[in-house]
């Protein structure tokens, strides 16, 4: 699936990398719950950085849709906050 | 995917209103690229914004230089007729200027830095439009090939979301860089003004005083450091010039 991160890029993540970012949501969902900017900057940028290990960017030339939309990196919990649909509607595909 | 999925439907709901349909699907092509190249132009033109912010505070900061070279000559021409009290006023004011040119600093980096990310940002959205531009005339030459239809129904939908990310990006540099204007602009006003800033002003009350106490160290220094250069005796009472100054005025740290 196509992940793309805010501001930076999109990449291409295999899709037994999905659990793992299935559980690093889950964390964010946490801090988002728990109201604590420091714990959601950390569960974001874990969230990022296991993006950018695991993924392949997307080419330049390529203009493809994401499944998955990741916050800026440098987006506080307030921010991001202003920014949540309030409800998940669209399940991304888990093909 | 509780809170990715909500942020994803968020930014596609913003999304949407780039994805305006047109009945005919060659007009909605065209509409799109039409769309990408004024989201390009606004691109552009934020980069130009940040470059423009960027040169007034680096005039500024001459200007502040400036400032600071007189008042040391104020402070020359202060000591050599016997007012260490005007000299130390010169002084103080410089220190607070200076304390201005670190921030203006800080602040031409994170704008240079904000400058990188939007090169970066428009070489990578100008080569994708590039890209749906070709794939748009190519389904427009095949109009009945379903998959290359298909094809640029998700390249619009790339786009879109690529246009939604800049957008965001430019909305909160823009953000960024209006508080800096602000700032900026105060700060012009204070100086034509001659009301200079408060000494560590934005820290708590603690701050304030350390930096005051910093300064004001800093400032018997550069006293001290001047009358050794006119050669003047470094005690209270001066006036005329001496052949051997003492050393250094007293250190008090």
């Amino acid at each position: 699936m196509i992940v793309r991160i805010m501001t930076e890029d999109q990449y291409r993540l295999a899709d037994e990398q999905l659990p793992e970012v299935q559980r690093l949501d889950d964390d964010l969902e946490k801090a988002v719950d728990s109201g604590d900017d420091e714990s959601f900057r950390a569960a974001l940028g874990q969230l990022i950085a296991f993006v950018r290990a695991h993924g392949e960017a997307v080419a330049i030339e390529e203009v493809v849709p994401s499944d998955l939309m990741i916050p800026a990196p440098d987006m506080s919990l307030a921010e991001a906050k202003s920014r949540l649909h309030p409800e998940p509607a669209v399940r991304p595909a888990t093909e | 995917m509780g809170v990715l999925s909500r942020f994803t439907n968020y930014i596609k709901t913003v999304m949407s209103s780039f994805l305006d349909r047109a009945e005919d699907p060659g007009q909605t092509l065209d509409y799109s690229y039409q769309k990408q190249i004024e989201q390009l132009q606004g691109l552009r033109r934020s980069i130009a914004d940040v470059v423009t912010s960027e040169k007034r505070l680096e005039l500024q900061e001459a200007q502040v230089n400036q400032q600071i070279e007189k008042l040391d000559g104020q402070a020359r021409q202060a000591l050599g007729v016997g007012r260490e009290d005007l000299a130390r006023l010169a002084l103080e004011r410089k220190q607070s200027l200076q304390t201005q040119l670190a921030t203006f600093d800080q602040q031409i980096v994170q704008l240079k830095d904000q400058q990188q990310k939007f090169v970066v940002m428009e070489q990578r959205l100008s080569s994708r439009v590039e890209s749906f531009r070709t794939q748009k005339e190519m389904v427009k030459a095949q109009y009945n090939a379903a998959s290359a239809q298909v094809r640029i129904q998700e390249a619009a939908t790339g786009l879109s979301e690529e246009m939604s990310d800049v957008n965001l990006a430019v909305e909160r540099a823009q953000d960024k860089v209006l508080q800096m204007q602000a700032r900026a602009q105060a700060m012009d006003e204070l100086t034509a003004s001659g009301t200079l800033p408060e000494l560590g002003s934005g820290g708590d009350q603690l701050d304030r005083q350390l930096a005051a106490i910093g300064n004001q160290s800093e400032v018997d220094r550069q006293l001290a450091e001047l009358k050794t250069q006119m050669q003047l005796p470094s005690g209270d009472q001066q006036g005329q010039p001496q052949q051997l100054p003492p050393p250094a005025a007293p250190t008090n740290d």
